[in-house]
C-alpha cells in the first residue's frame, strides 16, 4: 500500500480530541444559557422553561444603571478609541517613514500584552494620585486605553491590504487629501472600521478587572455588578445577565462579520506601483 | 530632430533620481535628458528595474527629481502635486475604485475639479461610449472583465481631458489575444483624442507597434531615442541592438576587419556552395511557421560564434551537421561599441 502523506485531519482520534475541546470550550455556556430559561430558584435543579429572570432583572433598578452604564461607558470607549486609531493607522501605514516607528506600534499595542492586573492598578493610582474620581469619565478614559489596540489593528491591517494604490490614482485625479480621505479611504476602510469598533465595544462591555479597580459605586458596570451578586452564591439572576451578555457580544460579533464580508468579489486588489 | 513643427509638450532636463542617500543610495535615473512633442505616442522602453516606472511616475507627480527639471508645456512642474499637473494616469493594475460604479470611476477627476453635474454626465456620457462600456455603466469594476477594467481605467484618466496620458504597462495583465485588441484600441483612442500619449512597456514588439518614438532605457540612462525604425535599424548600442529585436554580434577579426558589428538573424542568407563571408556548421534547426531558424556554429579562433539566421518561405537544402556559407548585403550590417 502506498504511504499517503501525513495529515493531522487523518489522525485516528483526532476527530474526537477536537470534539472534546469543543465540548471543554462551550459545555458551561450552554449549561449556563438553559439554565437562565430555568423557572426554579435554585439555579441547579430544573424545573421547567421560563423568562420569569428575565423579567426579574429587566425591572431590577441597580442592574438597569449598570446596564446603561455599560453601554454607555463601551459606546465612548468605542467612538473615542475608533477615533484615535484611523489617524493612527494612517499615520503608520500611509506616512513617511518615522524614527521610532517600530516602537510606536509595540507602544499603541503594549495595552495587549501587559498582564490586566498591573494596568488596573496602575491606572487606579493614576487616577487617585491626580485627584480624579469622576466615576463614569475615569471609566471611559480607562475604556478608551486600553480599547485603542483592539480598534487600531484591523484598521490597520485593511490599509496594509488595500495599498496606496487607490489614493494614488485619487490624487492623480485632481483630489486633495480630505477629499480622498473621505471619498476613498474611509469607503474602503469601513470593513476595517466596523471590526475595530465591534472589538473594542465588545472588549469594552465585558471588561471586569479595570472597571473593578476604576469604578466608584455610582458608576459600576455590568460585569462588576454580576460579581457583587454572585458573592451571595449563584442566582438565576446572574445566569440571565450572563446570557443577555452573551447574546449581545456573539449577535454585535455576527454583525461584524455579516458587514465586513467582502460583497460579491468586491475583494481589495492590492495596489502596488 | 529639433526642425519638426509641433512644439514639445515635455522636456525633461538631466534628471537624476537617487532613492536613498547621495553615496550610498540606488540611482534610479542618471542624467535622463528627452523631449516629447505634442499628440505623440511615446514609448519608454527597457527591462525591470531600468528607470521607467520612475520617469513616469515622476511626470505624474508622485516622485520628485533629485535633480534636474521637467517642462510640461514651458511649465517647470518639478514642485507640483499630482492634482496641479494636467496629466493622467492608467494604473498597471488600475486601480479602480472598487466601491465606485464604472460612471462613479470616470466622474471622479471631474467632480474633483468641481465640474458642475450637468457636465459630468455629458463627459461620462461621451467617456463611456468612446471606449464602449455604454451598457456597464452601472457595475462595480469586480464585475467587469480584464478587458472591460482596462478600458475603464482609460476612460476615467482621458475624462478630465489631460494634457498627457500616462500608461504603465497597461497591457501586461492581459492575455496576448486581448492585449493585441487593446494595442489598436489604445491607438484609435490617442488618435481620436489628440492627446500626448506616454507609455510604460517591457515588450520591445509592443513598443515597435505602437510608438511614434520610443525610447530605449538601461540602468537609469537613455540609451537611445528616436522612431522605432531608426531604432531598429540602426541601434546605438549593443543593448539596443540585443533588446529591440534580436542581433548577431561578431567580432571584426573574424572578417578580417576591426571593431565590432551587428547583424540582424533576417538579413543572412544561407548557401551551400558559394563562398560568402563566414562558413559555419548547423547545430538546430527550427521550423517557426512563416520562417525558419538556423542556428550556426562558426569557428573563430579559439572560441565558437554561435549565429542565429532567420530565413523566410523556403528554407535551402542544409541538414543539422551541414556546412553553410553566410552572406548578407554591406547596408545591413553596423558597427557597434565592444
Amino acid at each position: 500500500m502506498k504511504k499517503k502523506p501525513f495529515a493531522w485531519q487523518h489522525n485516528p482520534g483526532f476527530g474526537t480530541f477536537t470534539w472534546a475541546v469543543m465540548a471543554f470550550l462551550y459545555i458551561p455556556l450552554a449549561v449556563l444559557f438553559v439554565y437562565s430559561f430555568n423557572a426554579n430558584r435554585q439555579v441547579t435543579v430544573w424545573s421547567h422553561f421560563s423568562f420569569k429572570w428575565f423579567a426579574v432583572v429587566a425591572q431590577d433598578a441597580n442592574i438597569r444603571l449598570c446596564a446603561y452604564n455599560s453601554i454607555i461607558v463601551a459606546v465612548a470607549a468605542t467612538a473615542i478609541s475608533v477615533a484615535i486609531a484611523i489617524p493612527a493607522a494612517l499615520a503608520l501605514e500611509r506616512g513617511p517613514g518615522f524614527k521610532g516607528r517600530a516602537l510606536s506600534v509595540g507602544l499603541i499595542t503594549m495595552p495587549l500584552v501587559v498582564p490586566e492586573i498591573v494596568t488596573a492598578i496602575a491606572t487606579l493610582i493614576f487616577f487617585s494620585t491626580i485627584g480624579m474620581a469622576n466615576g463614569l469619565l475615569n471609566l471611559i478614559i480607562a475604556h478608551t486605553v486600553f480599547c485603542i489596540p483592539f480598534a487600531l489593528l484591523p484598521i490597520q491591517a485593511r490599509l496594509q491590504a488595500l495599498g496606496g494604490g487607490f489614493e494614488d490614482a485619487a490624487r492623480d485625479l485632481y483630489g486633495t487629501e480630505w477629499r480622498i480621505f473621505r471619498r476613498i479611504t474611509v469607503p474602503l476602510l469601513m470593513p476595517g472600521i466596523i471590526s475595530g469598533a465591534v472589538l473594542a465595544f465588545v472588549i469594552s462591555l465585558d471588561d471586569f478587572l479595570i472597571s473593578f479597580m476604576v469604578s466608584s459605586s455610582g458608576s459600576t458596570t455590568l460585569p462588576v455588578y454580576v460579581y457583587g451578586m454572585m458573592r451571595l452564591g449563584v442566582t438565576p439572576e446572574v445566569n440571565a445577565i450572563s446570557t443577555i451578555l452573551l447574546v449581545a457580544s456573539a449577535a454585535l460579533a455576527a454583525l461584524a462579520f455579516v458587514f465586513t464580508r467582502p460583497p460579491g468579489s468586491e475583494a481589495p486588489a492590492k495596489t502596488t506601483n | 530632430m529639433s526642425d519638426s513643427k509641433p512644439s514639445p509638450c515635455i522636456e525633461i532636463h538631466a534628471v537624476d533620481k537617487i532613492f536613498g542617500s547621495e553615496a550610498s543610495g540606488y540611482r534610479a535615473l542618471d542624467n535622463v535628458s528627452l523631449t516629447i512633442k505634442d499628440k505623440e505616442f511615446f514609448t519608454l522602453l527597457g527591462p525591470s528595474g531600468c528607470g521607467k516606472t520612475t520617469l513616469l511616475r515622476m511626470l505624474a507627480g508622485f516622485e520628485t527629481p533629485t535633480r534636474g527639471d521637467i517642462y510640461l508645456h514651458g511649465r517647470n512642474v518639478v514642485e507640483l502635486p499630482p492634482r496641479a499637473r494636467r496629466v493622467n494616469m492608467v494604473f498597471q493594475n488600475y486601480a479602480l475604485f472598487p466601491h465606485l460604479t464604472v460612471a462613479q470611476n470616470i466622474a471622479f477627476g471631474l467632480e474633483m475639479l468641481d465640474w458642475k453635474k450637468p457636465q459630468i454626465g455629458e463627459r461620462v456620457a461621451k467617456m463611456l461610449s468612446l471606449v464602449r462600456l455604454e451598457e456597464f455603466s452601472a457595475r462595480k469594476p469586480a464585475q467587469l472583465s480584464g478587458g472591460q477594467q482596462q478600458r475603464v481605467a482609460l476612460a476615467r484618466a482621458l475624462a478630465p481631458q489631460p494634457e498627457v496620458l500616462l500608461l504603465d504597462e497597461p497591457l501586461s495583465a492581459l492575455d496576448l489575444k486581448l492585449r493585441k485588441e487593446m494595442q489598436s484600441e489604445l491607438k484609435r483612442l490617442q488618435r481620436e483624442t489628440g492627446i500626448t500619449f506616454i507609455l510604460v512597456t517591457h515588450d520591445q514588439e509592443e513598443a515597435l507597434a505602437m510608438s511614434d518614438r520610443l525610447a530605449v532605457m538601461s540602468g537609469g540612462r537613455v540609451l537611445q531615442a528616436g522612431t522605432p525604425e531608426e531604432i531598429y535599424s540602426r541601434p546605438a548600442s549593443r543593448f539596443v541592438a540585443d533588446f529591440i529585436g534580436e542581433a548577431n554580434i561578431i567580432p571584426g577579426e573574424a572578417l578580417g576587419r576591426s571593431g565590432t558589428l551587428a547583424i540582424r538573424p533576417e538579413h543572412i542568407t544561407l548557401g551551400a556552395g558559394t563562398p560568402a563571408r563566414l562558413r559555419g556548421a548547423v547545430r538546430e534547426i527550427t521550423f517557426l511557421g512563416a520562417d525558419t531558424l538556423f542556428e550556426i556554429a562558426v569557428p573563430h579562433g579559439t572560441e565558437i560564434l554561435k549565429i542565429r539566421a532567420r530565413l523566410r518561405g523556403r528554407a535551402p537544402d542544409v541538414e543539422v551537421d551541414g556546412h553553410v556559407w553566410l552572406h548578407w548585403p554591406d547596408e545591413v550590417e553596423w558597427g557597434v561599441d565592444g
